[in-house]
C-alpha cells in the first residue's frame, strides 16, 4: 500500500471573517501526480500555504509524510516553488548560487552547477539574483526547489514567466522525476497541463468541487456545469493524448 | 594636544573601541533591516531608547548605568513592534510610528515631571561618545560576541527569511524565532548605538553602511563583512575627524557614512556611464 505524503481532513481557512477555503479534505500518496485547478480566488494558494505551514487554518488539521503539520520536522523532503518571489528587493545581495543551495543541509554534497546547467542558467551562478529578469529568476527558484532531490515537489504556478522551451523542459523534467518516484502538487490555471501531466485532480472553488483520477473525472457528468463542456472536454483530450495512466 | 597623547587618555581608548564594536554591530544588522525593508526600526527604538532613558532617570538611576536600565523597556518595545508589523490590522511601518510616538512622548512628559528639560536627557539625544563606561564597553563587547556567533550559527536562516519569509517558512525555518532574535539585538544595538551618536542619528548608523555595502553588487556574505568594514572606518575617520576639527563626534561619523555613500553612488555613475 502507498503510504500517505499529504492528507488533509476539514480545513477551513479565513481572511477577515471570510472563508477562502471551506471543509477541504484530500490525500496524496507517494508517486501521485496531483493537478490542482480553479478561477482566480478559488484558495488554490491558500491551500498549499495551509498545507505546508505558512497560513494557519481556522479549523481542520494537515498530515505531511505520516506526522502532524505542528510536530512535522522533515522539511527537506519537500521542495516549494512559490507563486512568485514575493516583492523581491532589486538591491538583493544574494547570488544566483547562493539561493540555490539556501537551505541545503550543512555538508550535504550538492551540485549547483549540474542542476544550474538543467535550468540553463549555469553561466549566471555568480550574478545576482536581484539583477535578473524575471524569466531568469523563475529558473533560478526551480532549480533551488529541484536541487533538494526532495521526496515532494509543490509547484505553485511554475512555469508562468517561462519561455514556451524551458516550460516544455520543466514538465518533461518533473515528469521524469515524478516516474522515479517524486510526489508531485501542481497548482496551475493551464487546464491543458494538468491534463496532460498530472494522474489526479482536484478542482476547488473555496471547497472541493472534484477530486479523484481523471477516469472519473471525464466520466463524471456533473462536472460540466462547473468547468464548462468545452474545459472538461479539453483536459480529458490533453490527458488521453498524454497516454495518462488513471 | 597631539594624537598621540589623545591616545594615553582611557576614556578615549573606551571610546574608539566602544566604537568599532559598536558600529560593527549596528552596520551587521543593519544589513537584514534594511534588505527586510525595516530600516526606520532604529529610529523607532531610538525614539524609545529616549522614552526609557527619561523613566530610569526619574527612578533616580545613577547615570553610570542609565544605558543599561534602559536596555529592558527598548527590548520589550522591540517585540510591541515584531507584534504590531505581525498584526494584519497594522502596516509595519504605522507599526514603528506607534511605538515611536509612545517613546518619545513619554519622554517629553517625565521630563517635564521631573522638572524641565533635564539637561542629561539632551545629551542621549546628541550622544557623546567619550562619556562610555566600562560597563557599556563591556556590554558592546558581550552584545558584538552575540551577534556575530547569532549571524555565524543563523546565517542560512536570516539569509532565507531575508530573502522571502514565506519560502523560509516553507523551508521549515522558525521565521518568528528569527524575527525575535533579529529585533532584540536590534534593541541593543539602538541602545549602543545611541552613546556614539545619539537618539536623533541612530537610525543613520543602522542604515547607511548596509545601504553602502549593497551599492556594490557584492554576495550576501560580503556585503555583510563590507557593511561592517565601513561602519568601523566611518566611526574611526569621523572620531578623529571631532577632535582634530573640534565637531561632534556623533554628527561626524554620521556626516562621514555619508561621504562613502555618495563616493561609492558617485563611482557607480561615472563606471556605468
Amino acid at each position: 500500500m502507498l503510504s500517505e505524503i499529504i492528507r488533509v481532513d476539514h480545513l477551513t481557512f479565513c481572511y477577515n471573517g471570510t472563508d477562502v477555503i471551506n471543509d477541504v479534505s484530500l490525500s496524496v500518496k507517494s508517486g501521485d501526480y496531483l493537478g490542482i485547478a480553479g478561477s482566480n480566488g478559488s484558495g488554490k494558494s491558500t491551500l498549499i500555504k495551509n498545507i505546508l505551514g505558512i497560513l494557519q487554518p481556522l479549523k481542520g488539521s494537515v498530515h505531511l509524510f505520516g506526522q502532524p503539520l505542528p510536530s512535522f520536522d522533515q522539511w527537506h523532503k519537500i521542495g516549494y516553488l512559490p507563486q512568485r518571489i514575493n516583492a523581491l528587493n532589486y538591491h538583493f545581495p544574494g547570488t544566483v548560487a547562493e539561493i540555490v543551495q539556501m537551505g541545503m543541509a550543512k555538508g550535504k554534497p550538492v551540485d549547483v552547477r549540474q542542476t544550474l546547467s538543467l535550468m540553463g542558467i549555469a553561466h549566471l551562478a555568480s550574478n545576482l539574483i536581484g539583477e535578473l529578469s524575471y524569466g531568469e529568476q523563475q529558473r533560478v527558484m526551480l532549480a533551488r526547489a529541484l536541487i533538494r532531490k526532495p521526496d515532494l515537489l509543490i509547484f505553485d504556478e511554475p512555469t508562468t514567466a517561462l519561455d514556451p522551451e524551458t516550460r516544455d523542459m520543466f514538465y518533461s523534467l518533473t515528469d521524469d522525476m515524478n516516474r522515479q518516484g517524486t510526489t508531485i502538487v501542481l497548482v496551475t490555471h493551464d487546464t491543458g497541463i494538468i491534463g496532460k501531466y498530472a494522474r489526479n485532480l482536484l478542482y476547488l472553488d473555496k471547497s472541493v468541487i472534484f477530486c479523484g483520477t481523471f477516469e472519473d473525472f471525464c466520466a463524471s457528468p456533473d462536472m460540466t456545469g462547473f468547468f464548462g463542456l468545452d474545459s472538461q472536454h479539453m483536459i480529458c483530450h490533453q490527458h488521453d493524448k498524454a497516454g495518462g495512466e488513471t | 594636544m597631539d594624537l598621540s597623547n589623545f591616545f594615553n587618555y582611557e576614556f578615549v581608548q573606551r571610546a574608539f573601541i566602544a566604537g568599532i564594536l559598536i558600529a560593527a554591530i549596528s552596520s551587521i544588522l543593519g544589513v537584514f533591516l534594511v534588505l527586510r525593508r525595516f530600516s526606520l526600526i532604529g529610529d523607532g527604538l531610538a525614539h524609545v531608547t529616549f522614552g526609557s532613558v527619561a523613566v530610569v532617570m526619574l527612578m533616580g538611576v545613577s547615570p553610570l548605568y542609565i544605558t543599561l536600565a534602559a536596555l529592558p523597556l527598548v527590548m520589550i518595545s522591540s517585540i510591541a513592534i515584531l507584534k504590531l508589523t505581525g498584526s494584519k490590522r497594522i502596516q509595519g511601518d504605522a507599526a514603528i510610528g506607534i511605538v515611536s510616538s509612545i517613546g518619545i512622548a513619554t519622554g517629553i512628559v517625565l521630563a517635564s515631571l521631573s522638572g524641565g528639560y533635564n539637561l542629561d536627557l539632551f545629551s542621549y539625544l546628541f550622544g557623546n561618545i567619550l562619556t562610555v563606561t566600562q560597563a557599556e564597553l563591556l556590554l558592546s563587547l558581550m552584545v558584538f560576541i552575540i551577534v556575530v556567533a547569532a549571524v555565524m550559527i543563523f546565517y542560512d536562516d536570516l539569509l532565507a527569511v531575508t530573502f522571502d519569509e514565506e519560502l523560509a517558512q516553507s523551508m521549515g525555518i522558525k521565521t518568528k524565532r528569527i524575527n525575535m532574535i533579529l529585533f532584540l539585538l536590534t534593541a541593543v544595538a539602538a541602545v549602543l548605538a545611541m552613546k556614539i551618536a545619539g537618539i536623533m542619528l541612530v537610525s543613520a548608523m543602522l542604515i547607511l553602511p548596509p545601504l553602502t555595502a549593497l551599492q556594490l553588487s557584492l554576495s550576501f556574505k560580503t556585503t555583510i563583512f563590507s557593511s561592517a568594514l565601513i561602519s568601523v572606518l566611518s566611526v574611526l575617520c569621523g572620531l578623529l575627524l571631532a577632535f582634530l576639527l573640534n565637531l561632534p563626534a556623533g554628527g561626524t561619523i554620521v556626516m562621514v557614512n555619508i561621504c562613502f555613500l555618495l563616493v561609492v553612488l558617485g563611482t557607480k555613475k561615472i563606471l556605468s556611464a
